[in-house]
Parts: C-alpha cells; structure tokens; sequence
C-alpha cells in the first residue's frame, strides 16, 4: 500500500497534470526543451530531481520498476528512489531490464535493447547543449529557434584541433530528427547509437533548471561530426572480468595498491545475467 | 558596372528616446566603393553602421540591399532567419575591438571556419585549409593556426578578425574603427592590407572612423556627420581638400601635422 501521508506517487494531481503536459509537448517536438514548473523533491538538486518527477507524472500501479545509477541497480542513488516509489506509489521494482516498463537512468542507457512501450526517464544537469558556447539563454533560444549550430561545429572543430580527434566522450551532442540540437544528458558517446531509432519513449528531465525534453520512439538521433572525422563510441582492448563481455561499457577499477587493474561491465543487469547464462556451474 | 546600388539608404532616423542619434541619413553605396563616415564622437555614426547592418531598429527610414541571389530587399522587413543568413554570408561585420567579434576561448582556425561551419562546411580537412589560406592573407604566421586570440597581439586580433569576416567571400563589410586604439605602425599594416583585399576581391564596405587620415587612404567618397546629420558629403579627396561646411573645415583644420 503506498504511504497515507502522500499523494499518489508523492506529487499532488495537479502538478503531475502540469508535467504531463509539457512531457506530451516535448514529445510533439522530438528534442525541444519544455519549460515547466520544477518543484522541491525530497533530494537535493543534482540528484534526480529532474528525473524523479518525470517518473512520478508517469508511474501508474501496474508498472514497474528499475532505476540505474551509472549503470549500476546497487548504488546508494538508485536504491534510494526505487525505496522511494516503491513507498509512495506502491509499484513493483526490478533489476531487470527486459521486465521493467519504466526505468530511470543517469549517466547510461541499459545494454540490453529496449522494447516497445518501456519508457526511459533520464536525469539531466544542464539540459541546453549549447550553454558552455553561449552563456545567454535569449541567445541559446533564438539559435534553436533558426536551427543555428554552427558553434557546436566550432567545439568540435577546436577539439581536432587540439587533441587530433574529436575527445568528447560524454554529453556527446546529438541532432534530434534532423531538427533540433540536444543534449543527451552525461551518458557516454558509447550510448549515442542507442538512442537512435529506440522502440523505446525517452524522456529527459531538468529539474534545477526546470526543462524536460523527449525522443519519441523511433526517432533519428545523429551525433554530429565531421566528415573525414566521423563519429566513433570507445572501444576496449579488454573484455569484462565477470562475463567475458567484448560489447559492452567497461569501468576500469584499480583493485589494489600495486596499481592492478580490472575492467567489469558498467551495467549491473546486463553482466549478472551473463554470468548466469554463460557460467551456470558457478552460482 | 552594375546599374543599381548595393545599398541605398533613405531618410534614415534613429532615436533614443528624445535623443535623436540619426537624422534623416540618405545615401546609396555601389559595388565596389567604400564609403567613409567620419565625425567627432557622439555625432551617430556607430549607431547609423549599426542599422545599416540590421543590428539596430531605426525609428524612421528604409536600407535596401541588392543580394546576390534574392533580388533587392529592406533590411529591415527580413524575418530574423533571412537577416542573419545574410549577414553571415554576404556581409562581414568588423569591431572597434577585436574582441567583440572573436571567440577568444576557441583557435584562430575554429574563428575563421567558423562561418564556414555555420553555412553547413562539415569537412574538417577543408575548412582548416580554408582557415590557413586566409590566415596567410592576413599576413600571420601558419604556425599560430592553432593558438588561441587570448595570445594574439592586438594588430593580431584586429587581421585575425578581418580574415574570419571575410572567409565566406562577402560582398559588403561594415567597419567600425578598424584601426581605433592600436599604434601608428600597425595601423599601417592593417590600412595596407585592407586596401588590398577591397581591392582583390572587389569588396564595397562601409567605414567609420574619427581618424581622417584613415578616411583618406581607404575611402573613396566621404559623409561627414554632426549631432545626427550628414552636414556634407562627396568624394574623399574633394571633401578633405575643400571642405565647405564650417564643422568640416573645422574637422581637417584640426589633424594634427608632423
């Protein structure tokens, strides 16, 4: 049963009826930033707040659950606000990707492929993409407004420059259906093809800065590169120490003081499931 | 010759609430020429280029413009998209001070691709050639292609801001003091590159400057302003040389001689 003291997955009617307005404007147009009206969550802002509302205007009873922190379903952030609607919206949870329909992420997409009808909620920290170019949110506007990208060009025109490749490897910016510029929240670039052509709705929302933006499913998402320097997602040497994984996102962990190194799956799921597939005799 | 002017101005006015910047401002500007306009400071002559340019709305007064693909058009009746396409292609826009017109925080290679990116170059190979070719025409070395405007002397700044304007061939330049606050030497420098890029790529431009002697070099026909007006007008050497008006005289009477 969800907690009495609350409302419905704690925010009153009306403030969901508002959100979810602005989510059906947003995904009318795949990639424009909606303004609407952020309100205090029980965290502090850079920790979802953005995310946890958008989540809280969708999440009915008979959804489910499962949210990422980093890939990962254990860390102190996800475990917090799965705890969270499970007390205040009384919905099932999981870990798993296939049987989750609503699943709240920072910093990763699942590595298993979304599906028709799930719905993928992201955190965002700075939701213009163009804010780091161009300090002026009237200018920002009228630049998405005339579809003027040719600063981000210059960023990574500069990075060539610099590095001799284009050395984004995060918040790497995206063209949504061809239209409008969007930042793809801190994911890794390794994620950016995931995006593109999702049978899964994406919904991205900015809580301290107020905005939510979507990708229908469905929907072209290019990352933007330069034609004798095309786009490209990391790539390892290695393989996941756990499950022997040569496709997935790797984090490397320094496991002890010599300095040694190991590389593991950043996704949780993803890696657990394998090792049950792949090494029955060991569980 | 072309037969219709670039540029034609009419009856142009500006206001600041009741203080009236421009006043009444008529001229036309054909291909090829540059055209001075020169005044003591306070006297419009900012604000009338920048409503030339469309960066400012006038009150009264129309700026139609003869484009190279679209026929004749009033600046100022253009949505905002059509404007700033314009001014990014066929117009260049040169700052008293570099550093309004340049992204300090990026190299001088992203500063003059950056208009080409802007038009849709997405060849990073050719737009970094196109970058070094007009780093040479502004006479500064291939080597700082990569360096930042933030390490850049001021004559620096000031080519470096030439070449970004005038890398998507523009045909029209609005200048504003090019040559303000930088020393006699490299005045020079940048005069005698000017002179020669109007000349090589038949740009017309129009110029503002308080420095008469820049007038002289690089101009050929002159507007004098005071308080809002153009008190005269002719060609730079008939101007400079006979003045007529009592402000103007006034004006070339006090050039200091060496």
């Amino acid at each position: 049963m969800p907690d009495g003291a609350y409302n419905y997955a704690y925010l009153d009617e009306q403030t969901k009826r508002m959100i979810r307005r602005a989510i059906l404007k947003a995904v009318a147009v795949p990639g424009y930033q909606v303004p609407f009206g952020g309100r205090e969550m029980p965290l502090p802002y850079g920790w979802g707040t953005g995310g946890i509302q958008v989540t809280a205007a969708i999440i009915g009873q008979d959804d489910t659950l499962k949210v990422i922190d980093q890939g990962a379903d254990d860390t102190t952030n996800a475990v917090s606000i799965r705890r969270f609607f499970a007390r205040v919206a009384d919905v099932a949870t999981t870990t798993r990707t296939e049987e989750a329909t609503v699943i709240q992420t920072r910093h990763r997409v699942p590595e298993t492929p979304l599906k028709d009808g799930q719905i993928l909620v992201f955190q965002v920290p700075i939701p213009e993409p163009l804010r780091m170019l161009e300090p002026r949110e009237t200018e920002t506007r009228t630049l998405h407004a005339l579809t003027e990208y040719g600063v981000m060009q210059v960023s990574l025109y500069e990075s060539i420059a610099r590095h001799g490749r284009i050395a984004k490897t995060y918040n790497y910016p995206v063209l949504v259906n061809g239209r409008y510029m969007m930042s793809p929240s801190p994911i890794p670039k390794f994620d950016n093809p995931k995006l593109d052509n999702n049978p899964a709705l994406q919904l991205y929302g900015a809580g301290r800065e107020k905005r939510i933006y979507a990708v229908p499913p469905y929907t072209s998402v290019k990352s933007l590169d330069f034609e004798d320097h095309p786009f490209e997602i990391e790539t390892w040497t290695e393989c996941c120490a756990l499950c022997d994984s040569k496709e997935s996102f790797l984090d490397e962990m320094i496991v002890d003081d010599a300095g040694k190194r190991m590389f593991v799956c950043s996704d949780t799921d993803y890696c657990q499931e394998r090792q049950q597939q792949h090494r029955p005799e060991k569980t | 010759m072309s037969d219709t002017p670039l540029l034609s101005v009419r009856a142009l006015t500006k206001r600041f609430g009741g203080r009236v910047a421009c006043h009444d401002v008529s001229f036309d500007l054909w291909p090829g020429e540059v055209l001075g306009i020169v005044g003591e400071s306070g006297s419009g002559k900012t604000t009338l280029l920048n409503c030339l340019a469309g960066r400012l709305e006038p009150d009264a007064g129309s700026v139609s413009y003869e484009t190279a693909s679209m026929g004749t058009v009033d600046v100022h009746r253009l949505s905002e998209a059509r404007r700033r396409l314009l001014a990014r292609t066929e117009w260049g826009f040169v700052n008293q001070d570099a550093r309004d017109g340049l992204r300090m925080g990026v190299s001088a290679g992203a500063n003059i691709g950056e208009r080409l990116m802007a038009i849709g170059a997405r060849h990073y190979g050719e737009i970094r050639g196109s970058a070094s070719e007009w780093l040479g025409r502004v006479e500064i070395d291939l080597d700082r292609l990569d360096d930042r405007p933030t390490t850049f002397s001021g004559g620096m700044r000031q080519r470096l801001q030439i070449a970004r304007n005038l890398v998507s061939n523009p045909r029209l330049v609005f200048m504003d003091e090019p040559t303000g606050g930088l020393d006699v030497s490299v005045q020079a420098r940048i005069l005698d590159l000017l002179r020669g890029l109007v000349d090589r790529f038949h740009l017309s431009a129009v110029l503002v400057t308080h420095d008469l002697g820049v007038a002289r070099l690089l101009t050929h026909r002159l507007m004098v302003m005071q308080g809002g007006a153009v008190i005269e007008q002719g060609l730079t050497d008939q101007v400079l040389d006979d003045p007529q008006h009592a402000y103007t005289q006034m004006l070339v009477a006090s050039i200091l001689p060496v």
